[in-house]
């Protein structure tokens, strides 16, 4: 049986949706470890080792840096667990930090996996999600980035004992690249657009306003999601953007308001287990991909299934 | 941007020729690989040549001997996509033409783009885009910096360039941050469609393209053997590749006052509520 690591470079108290897919993802391996480009607290460290995992690797940053710590941890922690697989989150920044270190240790890469089987056959997604395809390492390491939503998160019922070990990692020379000025970003309760089960989007037909959408994604306790057209027009922030250009998601439910459906937005969301379109145009593409269509005005259709949706629930 | 600056600047531009995202893109069930008779210049790489171009005119223009080289891999017709980013203002172009390159995965073509990089020699900043339209890995600007121990500055949101201190500057989305982060070339940029909006070439572009030349090299001239790259260069090997069942329209309505409440009885059917 293979062995895994799985490496995240921040990790919270509370791990986020993908963070526990990977880990339960790891837990089909054998003596699994974790490796954390930065501190681990103790409730963390419980919950990691609530899947089995065996082993964690912890090396907290020295000062602002950005990829070069990250990517000396990843590469003492792959030496030193002599991992078959490594296993990240599918985000530009752990896509990159693997893809770099594969090439440094004279790995294997593959992105965008849905599943990683224990003879480390990935399956994958391409063109968009239109093509499904299995791939493997011709022989080194494999590294692996996981999309979100494709593992179900299933921690064991029994904790196993954690080794942990703090990494010394030797900065040998000074970072290439300096962060200058650091801005967070609006923080919002809704779920994270890319892990959410509900996501309900909307697009040129919202008009400037996206009450509607977020109301129904609140009464569906969804996330809030965007075309083009709308993040283009300033209606709500890029970040909201699925598509081509933005994020691609793939929920239990998709509810599309307002979006025509061109093949850039498709290519962001059709893989969604289940798609429902509210468009005024009766010949708007997402109806060809839609499993329930309603041809009508958003802001009637909107707010009168987030009342109902309420109602049922009080 | 600042308007004085010490030496020109060498700037490569990378460009990929990829299936056009407007049709139906297929993958061979034989070779496993992509169909890519119906290519052009991969859309999100109009940014880099805007980004590349833009940064140049800040700088004093190509009358202060900047230059801009397109630079691709792949067949024949991959010298398309060096043409259009010509028309867009890039000053020359590079084509590795090679056979041997189809099927390389991202360790082999980013093995490959790194040779001939070095192959050009003393260049300053390779630009991207933040991802290719057909495979979609956006790592190989990452190996890159890796290969060629530049400064890893992907993903760029927007690019700021001090010329006296040959500083570049980018915004990046990172976590639940938006970071800025700098750093003096050599360095490698990738841009999001974010960053700028891409030139449209006009007539007087287009005519000026025609004089340039594009250079074109084998796998010979960058110092590789066909072994180090394509399949038998690449860390992966694609088993299968099946299309997934084209999506079926469901049931569609028309609201009569009541279609809120036919959608909540559609979640509830489906146990989505």
């Amino acid at each position: 049986m293979p062995s895994a690591l799985v490496f995240f470079n921040e990790l919270s108290d509370v791990p986020s949706k993908a963070q526990r897919e990977l880990l339960t993802l790891a837990s089909r391996f054998d003596q699994s470890t974790l490796a954390v480009a930065s501190e681990v607290s103790q409730d963390a460290q419980n919950v990691v080792a609530n899947y089995g995992l065996s082993k964690l690797f912890v090396a907290p940053s020295q000062g602002d840096v950005f990829v070069d710590h990250a990517l000396s941890v990843l590469e003492a922690s792959v030496k030193q667990s002599a991992a078959d697989v490594v296993l990240v989150a599918n985000d530009n920044f752990n896509r990159e930090v693997a893809a770099r270190i594969a090439v440094r240790l004279d790995g294997a890469v593959i992105t965008d996996a849905i599943d990683v089987a224990t003879d480390l056959v990935v399956t994958k997604d391409e063109l968009a999600g239109s093509y499904s395809a299995q791939a493997q390492s011709t022989g080194g390491t494999l590294f692996v980035s996981v999309k979100p939503n494709s593992i179900d998160d299933e921690p064991q019922s029994s904790g196993q004992q954690l080794e942990v070990q703090t990494l010394e990692i030797q900065s040998a020379t000074a970072a290439q690249v300096r962060v200058v000025a650091t801005e967070a970003k609006a923080v919002s309760d809704r779920p994270k657009l890319t892990e959410a089960r509900v996501v309900v989007a909307g697009g040129r037909g919202v008009n400037g306003d996206f009450g509607p959408v977020e109301d129904l994604a609140d009464a569906l306790a969804g996330a809030v999601g965007a075309s083009r057209a709308a993040t283009d027009a300033g209606w709500i922030t890029h970040d909201a953007q699925i598509g081509q250009t933005g994020v691609t998601v793939s929920p239990q439910l998709f509810i599309s308001a307002g979006i025509s459906g061109a093949i850039q937005q498709k290519a962001g969301m059709q893989t969604s287990k289940c798609i429902v379109a509210i468009n005024k145009d009766v010949d708007a593409p997402v109806f060809e991909i839609a499993d329930f269509g309603i041809v009508g005005d958003l802001s009637k259709v909107l707010p009168q299934a987030a009342e109902e949706i309420r109602r049922r629930q009080a | 941007m600042t308007e004085e600056t010490t030496a020109p600047l060498k700037i490569l531009v990378l460009v990929k020729h990829v299936p056009d995202v407007q049709f139906d893109r297929h993958i061979d069930s034989d070779t496993l690989r992509l169909d890519r008779s119906e290519s052009v210049l991969s859309e999100l790489d109009e940014y880099a040549v805007e980004a590349a171009v833009a940064l140049v005119e800040s700088q004093g223009g190509f009358a202060a001997g900047h230059e801009v080289i397109a630079a691709t891999m792949g067949g024949k017709s991959a010298s398309n996509s060096v043409k259009k980013a010509l028309q867009m203002g890039a000053s020359s172009g590079i084509h590795l033409n090679d056979d041997a390159l189809a099927g390389s995965d991202t360790v082999a073509t980013s093995k490959a783009l790194a040779a001939l990089i070095e192959h050009v020699g003393a260049v300053d900043l390779v630009v991207t885009g933040m991802s290719s339209t057909d495979a979609e890995t956006s790592v190989v600007p990452a190996q890159l910096a890796e290969r060629l121990n530049f400064a890893q500055l992907t993903h760029a949101l927007a690019i700021e360039f001090d010329g006296a201190s040959r500083e570049l500057t980018i915004r990046r989305d990172h976590a639940e941050r938006t970071l800025s982060m700098a750093a003096t070339l050599p360095a490698v940029l990738s841009v999001t469609d974010q960053a700028n909006e891409p030139r449209y070439p006009n007539f007087k572009a287009i005519m000026a393209a025609k004089k340039k030349s594009i250079t074109e090299v084998s796998l010979a001239d960058i110092s590789l053997s066909a072994a180090e790259v394509g399949t038998a260069g690449s860390r992966t090997s694609v088993l299968n590749a099946t299309a997934r069942p084209a999506r079926e329209a469901g049931t569609v309505i028309n609201d009569s006052g009541q279609a809120g409440i036919a959608l909540v009885d559609f979640l509830a059917e489906q146990k989505l509520i």
